[in-house]
């Protein structure tokens, strides 16, 4: 799920490599995650070779929202501190753990390792997104609900995208289906008895919502 | 009692729907106007001594507006106990910061600054001259004559003997090498049972004992050690408003973590607003907040802006801790009918650098507990290692002491012929079962009730047992089965403290709770025992949790499986005194004497029928008579606490304020019995479970779904343990090596069985009146050492001598006719 998204008419071809040598440069290294760039112009970092306009527009939760990139913004450091959206979680930053999962065009994807600069004129859909406008739930939403799925829930929204995620391509899973589909993302609680039985629940209702 | 019941059902807790949609706010979610951003320099070394900080280039970059080193923390304080002891402040304590780390990853100190990556930049900038210093990160090979020390006074804590009506002396560090011929013993691969230094205990006559057995073993095995692995790390953001702290944290516990906040910055109580609404994940590691929790509050008050401190996975690793590996020898003897006549325990616990914890000495109360030795004697060493240091992980010691036992006494069966169910019920605790050491007069401490032969009963059968242990061993292709059962066991509950709640003129019951919102859900679950007494349906009863500024009362710590217990207790003698309350408003207006009248269905009426009225009458009423009806007057015995918290929501409605002074007879135990099966593939070592099932002596059922949560999830943890999870450090340079998910993994979605399933006992606990019981401990170890019996059912007894027990320990031990796995070394 940590395949980079690269956008044809993307000016520069962000590849991981690129992507770790530029957190590197910009020191972040040293700690696991550096982020946020209230004061972007304090360090007055120049621009590098082939470097992408700031300034654009993402298609989050169907709303266009503006908002200012920095080249190695990561799309979870986006959704959580530019545009407020901090259901997506952030537990190990690397690829490890799918707390940040969110839906890229309908696909699963880790946002603490996507350039949000690679999501531009893409559909993005975190948790804030799954609820209806009169709040009714969204069919995994509700199962979770009604199964007292998960513990502590710093994991849920991860294991939830997942899961509408992997449902749209495999809508009557097997349990050991669902359970593949969703290893991507680490429950320490470990309550993968609740959380596959929400999540077969899930299916459940989904077919017969459609 | 309502006639709809509450205690015993599934409901949906009032967290949930925050938690399905995003809007649920952990610490980190927070934002404060002009918030600074905080990033911490850690020690790169194991062992070290800083000689100067240099600082200057850093301050002088634009945007930063810090530095906190260790000279701006304040010292630890004495505390004063509410029993009026004084707890003297150990100076060997872990502090926030630090000027001689002892750990690879300990803070030494942070940077505020307008962004993170201004920080991170200033961090960079920083020079530090360093003194090198010994360090260890074994405490075994720190026990060898020659051998490097943890800290610079010594490598073994001592703990001098209390003085009656003296406060408790503080622990000492002394020198402790092994001899020679301890070494000899140590390189056969077997602990050194020599000097030993922690309050060691024993009871009845082992020598008399070890002759009257038939069959004796020795022996040598060491238990794993992992991180917590919170997926939140311990992130915290605090701002000072009026003299008064405001904190963000991620703690397990709620009111309790104020204490622990005081504590660290010598403030007062009344001063400081905790909000703590969710918590990602503790495990033990966030009991009361974590030290390094108060930098961002120091940071704040020196530069008048709030400031949030974000903590990285690797971050989290060191300062996260971890639980300590213990090095144990078990000589145990049994009678050729399985009985086990006595037990000669050693231990030496991989401590940390901060301590001295009490592992050794809580393994050995519970291996006793579970298998009733006649006579048992516990001696151990507390070893101080330049590792993360070691704080409460689901079951401290206690896991640790069961999986020194289990195997031994799943190995003594098989040498025996008797049935894995049958050993254990013909050694286990039954009613008021005696443990660990006797006291100055010569009597043992018990339990108030113990149903763990029920438990084993329960499950056999549910597993279908009988069918399954007749696959021990059986070979198909390469495949070979073999099922375990193992026990377990661990303290369930305290006692004496509040509850707190309101009934107003609207009908509704607005309930406060203290306990922290971990994701055991026992803040609201133990609510439901006062609902229902109460004759309130839950969808009028409104929950007000983790924020203290919200008036919240005096609670027990939401960790040690202690909430359930100690919290219903609580919710039971609140409800109590406003049922009482209720009776006499109704006397005063309706006559009669108030025990005619009964509190049922949002009423209060004369038994049997006849006059009444509804609760939101009577709380108007109550407004009306004032005094202790509405809270202006409060019980004295509850905590100063809970008497703030009662004096503003004074004045209200009908108000249930109570102190939990139930008698108990006997120490609060939960008991577990698990039992696992498992496929092992001789020619690869690949094992699957395959399935597996976990039966709890709990008391009465509060809510089936966070129970059986609770016991699947826990039982996880300690699979983990069994299965592959552990600590790796490079003994050469200190540091170490599996810091991360990928590195030190936890058990996936993929490693549990296809099938798993738990179930309880379901009978009342005697000694607390909703007979209700906490459970997040027991499983861990049963976990653990079900799947670990189950190996060397599947594939002999002469595969393992530590856990994890992974693949090629299974295949090379297999080759060689003898385990290969490395003997009495932690951390490799």
């Amino acid at each position: 799920m940590t395949v980079q998204e690269q956008t044809p008419q993307e000016p520069s071809h962000v590849s991981r490599r690129t992507f770790i040598k530029v957190v590197i440069a910009s020191g972040a290294a040293v700690s696991a995650s550096a982020y946020l760039f209230r004061g972007p112009t304090l360090l007055g970092q120049g621009s590098l070779p082939g470097a992408v306009e700031r300034l654009m527009t993402l298609n989050v939760n169907g709303q266009m929202r503006r908002v200012d990139v920095m080249k190695q913004e990561t799309l979870a450091m986006t959704l959580r501190y530019k545009l407020g959206l901090t259901g997506t979680k952030l537990g190990c930053d690397r690829s490890e753990c799918g707390a940040c999962t969110v839906l890229i065009d309908d696909v699963p994807h880790y946002s603490c390792s996507i350039l949000t600069h690679t999501v531009r004129a893409k559909k993005i859909l975190t948790i804030e997104g799954l609820e209806t406008a009169n709040g009714t739930l969204h069919p995994v939403q509700q199962a979770v609900v009604d199964e007292q799925g998960f513990q502590c829930a710093f994991c849920m929204s991860g294991f939830i995208m997942a899961t509408v995620g992997f449902l749209k391509t495999n809508p009557d899973p097997t349990r050991a289906e669902l359970a593949h589909g969703i290893s991507g993302n680490l429950c320490r609680c470990m309550d993968y008895d609740k959380i596959l039985r929400s999540m077969m629940r899930a299916a459940q209702y989904m077919q017969r919502t459609t | 009692m309502a006639d709809k019941k509450l205690v015993g059902q599934n409901y949906t807790t009032p967290d949930l729907r925050a938690k399905v949609t995003g809007r649920s706010k952990y610490a980190e979610d927070f934002r404060a106007e002009g918030m600074l951003f905080a990033r911490l320099l850690l020690s790169p070394f194991p062992h070290a001594r800083i000689q100067s900080i240099d600082t200057r280039a850093a301050l002088a970059m634009p945007g930063v507006r810090a530095i906190l080193t260790a000279d701006d923390v304040p010292g630890p304080k004495d505390q004063v106990s509410d029993a009026g002891v004084v707890i003297r402040a150990n100076p060997r304590s872990e502090k926030a910061l630090t000027n001689e780390p002892l750990y690879q990853g300990e803070p030494v100190l942070a940077v505020a600054a307008v962004d993170e990556l201004t920080a991170v930049e200033a961090i960079e900038k920083i020079k530090i001259r360093w003194e090198r210093l010994p360090f260890s990160v074994d405490p075994v090979a720190s026990l060898l004559p020659g051998a490097m020390n943890a800290r610079v006074e010594g490598n073994v804590w001592v703990r001098p003997t209390p003085v009656q009506g003296q406060p408790a002396p503080l622990p000492e560090v002394i020198d402790l090498k092994w001899t020679e011929a301890e070494v000899e013993e140590y390189k056969a691969g077997r602990l050194p049972m020599g000097k030993d230094t922690d309050p060691s205990w024993s009871y009845g006559d082992i020598e008399a004992g070890f002759k009257k057995a038939s069959l004796i073993l020795d022996e040598t095995f060491v238990t794993p050690n992992t991180s917590h692995q919170c997926l939140e790390s311990r992130t915290s953001m605090a701002y000072w408003q009026n003299g008064k702290l405001f904190i963000h944290l991620s703690t397990q516990s709620t009111v309790q973590t104020v204490m622990s906040v005081v504590r660290w910055l010598s403030i007062e109580p009344e001063n400081v607003v905790l909000i703590s609404e969710y918590c990602g994940g503790g495990y033990g590691s966030k009991g009361t907040g974590t030290v390094s929790d108060v930098i961002p509050a120091l940071l704040a008050k020196k530069t008048g802006t709030p400031v949030q401190m974000r903590i990285s996975r690797e971050e989290e690793h060191s300062i996260g801790g971890g639980r300590p590996a213990v090095h144990g020898r078990m000589k145990v003897g049994f009678t050729k009918e399985g009985r086990i006549t006595a037990v000669d325990m050693f231990t030496v616990v991989e401590g940390g650098p901060y301590g001295p914890g009490n592992d050794g000495n809580t393994a050995s109360r519970f291996a006793s507990l579970l298998f009733q030795p006649e006579a048992m004697r516990w001696r151990g060493v507390t070893a101080i290692t330049n590792t993360p240091p070691r704080r409460a992980q689901s079951q401290p010691g206690g896991m640790q002491g069961i999986v020194l036992m289990e195997p031994v006494v799943a190995k003594a069966a098989r040498r025996l012929g008797i049935d894995q169910v049958e050993i254990r019920k013909i050694n286990a605790p039954a009613g008021k079962a005696r443990f660990g050491a006797a006291d100055a007069r010569g009597n043992r401490t018990y339990t108030t009730s113990c149903f763990v032969k029920e438990a084993l009963d329960k499950g056999a059968q549910i597993f279908k047992w009988d069918e399954r242990k007749a696959r021990n061993g059986q070979r198909e292709g390469s495949k070979v089965r073999g099922s375990g059962v193992a026990i377990s066991a661990y303290n369930a509950g305290s006692v004496g403290f509040d509850g707190l709640f309101v009934i107003k003129p609207d009908g509704r019951m607005y309930i406060q709770t203290g306990i922290g919102n971990l994701g055991t859900e026992s803040f609201s679950d133990c609510q439901r025992v006062a609902a229902e007494m109460m004759g309130m349906p839950w969808e009028k009863c409104e929950l007000t949790w983790g924020d203290t500024s919200r008036n919240l009362p005096w609670s027990c710590v939401s960790g040690g499986s202690q909430t359930t217990h100690a919290m219903t207790r609580a919710a039971h003698a609140t409800a109590t005194d406003a049922i009482k309350k209720l009776q006499q408003i109704a006397a005063k207006d309706l006559g009669g004497r108030p025990e005619d009248y009964v509190v049922a269905n949002e009423r209060v009426a004369r038994r049997g029928g006849g006059a009444g009225m509804t609760l939101a009458h009577a709380a108007q009423r109550a407004i009306e008579l004032g005094g202790m009806y509405d809270g202006h007057e409060v019980p004295k015995e509850i905590n100063a606490f809970t008497k703030r918290s009662a004096a503003a929501l004074a004045g209200q409605g009908l108000m249930g304020v109570a102190k939990d002074a139930y008698p108990r007879d006997g120490a609060s135990v939960s008991f577990v019995a698990a039992f696992a099966e498992v496929e092992a593939d001789v020619e690869t070592g690949v094992y699957r479970i395959l399935d597996y099932l976990c039966v709890a002596d709990v008391g009465t059922v509060i809510h089936p779904a966070s129970l059986g949560g609770q016991v699947l999830g826990r039982s996880i943890l300690g699979i983990g343990h069994a299965i592959g999870q552990r600590w790796v450090y490079d003994q050469q340079y200190g540091v170490a090596l599996a810091r991360r998910f990928y590195q030190n993994k936890p058990p996936s979605i993929l490693d549990v069985p296809a099938h798993m399933d738990w179930a309880a006992v379901e009978l009342p606990d005697p000694e607390t009146p909703v007979g209700a019981r906490g459970i997040g401990e027991p499983p861990v170890a049963a976990g653990c050492c079900a799947v670990l019996n189950a190996i060397s059912a599947a594939v002999g007894d002469e595969v393992f001598v530590r856990a994890p027990v992974t693949l090629d320990h299974i295949v090379t031990a297999l080759e060689m006719g003898r385990p290969t796995q490395a003997r009495l070394t932690a951390n490799v």
